[in-house]
């Protein structure tokens, strides 16, 4: 039936199609998701499972735009957001590591936590305010670069977090595949116990990575409230959080695939926006299902390929 | 001896009632301390919360009426966890439950009560059971997640309740202003239990529930199965028990319940549907049913806490200005006590040994979502 309203609206949708319009539009999308699900790559690939990302997120989101809303200035806002995931992160890491809380429990709990925590603040201190806002990052256009015809537009011409997602993106991957940090991480993921006799410190690595986690999670909490819209709304994230652990699993654990998974869940997003648009007779609430069925159809149909790290979600207790 | 009963019995009273109280106790300790960062008192928003959930005039009925979606949810959940199942969706089965129910009273005509409400009741049930079979198929034939496929159905859920609803959608009422279903008939609406309160026949339902669901659960094949699968998946499929084939049961009875809960609140409570049908209850289940340790008995005592929780929440806000939000950070913080023996032995400085952690994702949380299935079950195969 779908195949068939599309049919019927296509030549309308190619004259009206801005394909350069909705790959700016996948990048920018792919932010939150992207920054997210590389934090659950850095977690996961050191043996902690973190759901609480989506928690994460929407707390710095919160904490991002308070503190950019007091201090005037964007940039506090982007390193609070950062500093408080990294808080949050270490919650879930002294429970999960320390007092072997069951990881997707104390995941739960934190992203139950954070619509608490920021439903009670929003509606004190957010609500009822008429300060001027603090805006949203600027756009910076590179130089040269941004000048390259179609290119520049989709990938020059961004805001600041957007910049250090695509940064990110390489950053991650030759930590966890090019430095002995990255190895040592695998191991810890991966066999425990071996990695222990061969004289790494696990808890310690699993600390700092489910903390650093926790920085970019804090970055793709930036994204929703001033990187996009200048405010916050409660739960803004809307389970992006999740969607970048399906995105996580898609790329088998690892950064670069992370990065096209969420590319994918992130199109499925604009294009369920620019369909409407478009005019297509397709209900907009169906249009809006697409990533989270994507997601259900990735997570069942990728298992049988995707491989999790080996000791993912076994707290760790040397004997 | 004596005293090894009596060790064996005092330790058994401390995981049953300390921990809880424990838990419950740093829960408001926690939300105190929110409550002073966001410059409002905490006794007065305690004493609103108490008064507005049971000295007040009507408050206790009320608070009753609160209750009745708890005990059902909390059932469900606690189901699941029975499996090893971490069923957070119970909020779209929910809905879905609430979909089916409010479709038989408003398009059903002519039935007398004692066959419209039960064919209501039944249409959410199966409502629910269907949309929490989903994840439970998903995992026995693909070992998708289920914390990852039930969350993802919430907000499928969510959509399919504003399309049908809203904006003159199917099930819209296109005479009312606002989005909503129109009334379901007198003949499906539950009778009211006390004369000038809400409180309905909805409370006899939940209290039938329980018995009826540790009798499945303790005294059934299909409980033993469902108990087998959740302590070892892996002995329990050498004993040969269809693994894949009872987690589909125990999610469909899972969404049943929550499914009945939402057709509950329809017949007994709104008596339409609204198209922002925004509750949270089935996420509030989570922290009854660890509260409850999973123990359908203790599921009463629990949701019957929340439930007053939850009634007393909005006169807190009233009067105090208090986010109902708070709520969650009190829930939050008795499910991450409960489900930490080990941070309260840390923090109360208790000597004897805690028991064992809580294991919800018996197999290793996403390890066991991301690892392929041990021995992919076909379900054709297992329903033989």
């Amino acid at each position: 039936m779908i195949a068939h309203v599309l049919a019927a609206d296509l030549p309308g949708l190619l004259r009206q199609a801005d394909l350069v319009g909705l790959a700016t539009a996948t990048i920018v999308a792919a932010t939150p998701l992207t920054l997210a699900a590389l934090g659950g790559v850095m977690s996961e690939r050191s043996g902690v499972v973190n759901i609480a990302l989506e928690g994460i997120m929407l707390t710095t989101a919160f904490v991002g735009y308070a503190a950019a809303l007091v201090t005037h200035n964007l940039a506090a806002g982007l390193l609070a957001a950062i500093v408080s995931g990294m808080l949050i992160a270490g919650l879930h890491a002294v429970l999960s590591i320390e007092f072997l809380v069951d990881q997707i429990v104390s995941g739960t709990v934190i992203n139950i936590l954070a619509l608490g925590i920021t439903g009670v603040f929003y509606r004190t201190f957010l609500q009822e305010q008429n300060v001027r806002g603090p805006g949203t990052l600027p756009l910076w256009k590179l130089p040269l670069l941004g000048d390259i015809p179609i290119l520049g537009r989709v990938l020059f011409s961004h805001q600041a977090v957007t910049y250090a997602m695509l940064v990110l993106v390489v950053v991650v991957h030759l930590i966890v595949f090019n430095t002995v940090w990255g190895l040592r991480t695998r191991a810890c993921g991966e066999h425990p116990m071996a990695a222990d006799t061969a004289g790494i410190n696990v808890k310690m690595v699993r600390y700092v990575n489910v903390l650093a986690s926790g920085a970019l999670g804090g970055l793709g909490g930036a994204y929703f409230s001033i990187q996009q819209i200048g405010n916050f709304l409660p739960n803004i994230t809307g389970g992006r959080g999740f969607v970048a652990l399906a995105a996580m699993i898609f790329g088998k654990w690892t950064p670069v695939g992370a990065f096209l998974a969420s590319l994918l869940f992130a199109c499925a997003d604009a294009l369920g926006a620019r369909l409407q648009t478009y005019g297509v007779r397709i209900p907009p609430q169906f249009l809006s299902m697409l990533p989270y069925i994507l997601t259900i159809v990735v997570v069942a149909g990728a298992m049988g390929r995707a491989i999790a790290p080996a000791a993912v979600g076994r707290p760790y207790r040397k004997s | 001896m004596v005293r090894a009963v009596l060790g064996a019995a005092r330790g058994r009273f401390r995981d049953a009632v300390m921990l809880p109280v424990i838990s419950l106790f740093c829960g408001f300790a926690v939300a105190a301390i929110a409550v002073l960062l966001s410059g409002a008192n905490p006794v007065d928003a305690f004493v609103a919360l108490f008064e507005g959930a049971f000295t007040n005039r009507n408050a206790l009925p009320e608070t009753l009426v609160s209750t009745i979606p708890y005990v059902f949810l909390g059932l469900a959940v606690a189901a699941g966890f029975r499996a090893g199942l971490f069923n957070i969706g119970a909020e779209g089965q929910f809905y879905l439950g609430a979909l089916f129910g409010v479709f038989v009273g408003f398009r059903v005509h002519g039935v007398p009560g004692i066959a419209h409400i039960p064919l209501a009741v039944m249409a959410g049930m199966l409502g629910g059971c269907l949309w929490g079979a989903i994840p439970g198929v998903l995992k026995a034939r693909f070992g998708a997640h289920e914390v990852i496929t039930t969350i993802m159905l919430n907000y499928v859920a969510f959509l399919l309740t504003d399309w049908l609803i809203n904006n003159r959608g199917p099930m819209a009422d296109l005479r009312a202003s606002a989005p909503k279903t129109p009334f379901i008939d007198l003949s499906a609406r539950l009778p009211v239990l006390l004369p000038g309160t809400r409180l309905h026949l909805g409370l006899l339902l939940a209290l039938a529930a329980v018995p009826v669901v540790w009798f499945l659960l303790e005294r059934t094949t299909i409980g033993f199965r469902i108990r087998a699968v959740g302590l070892n998946a892996t002995a329990a499929r050498a004993a040969g028990i269809s693994v894949g084939w009872t987690l589909v049961t125990v999610m469909g009875i899972s969404g049943a319940l929550a499914g009945l809960a939402g057709a509950d609140e329809i017949l007994g409570v709104s008596h339409f549907m609204p198209a922002a049908f925004s509750t949270g209850l089935g996420f509030d289940a989570i922290a009854v049913a660890l509260l409850a340790r999973s123990n359908p008995w203790a599921i009463l005592p629990a949701a019957f806490l929340f439930g007053a929780m939850r009634s007393g929440a909005g006169f807190m806000q009233l009067e105090t200005q208090v986010s109902t939000d708070l709520i969650s950070i009190v829930q939050a913080t008795v499910i991450m006590f409960i489900a930490a023996p080990l941070l309260v032995r840390w923090m109360f400085r208790l000597r004897q040994t805690p028991p064992a952690p809580v294991h919800i994702a018996e197999a290793g949380g996403l390890a066991a979502a991301t690892a392929p299935p041990p021995a992919p079950t076909s379900l054709e195969e297992t329903a033989s």
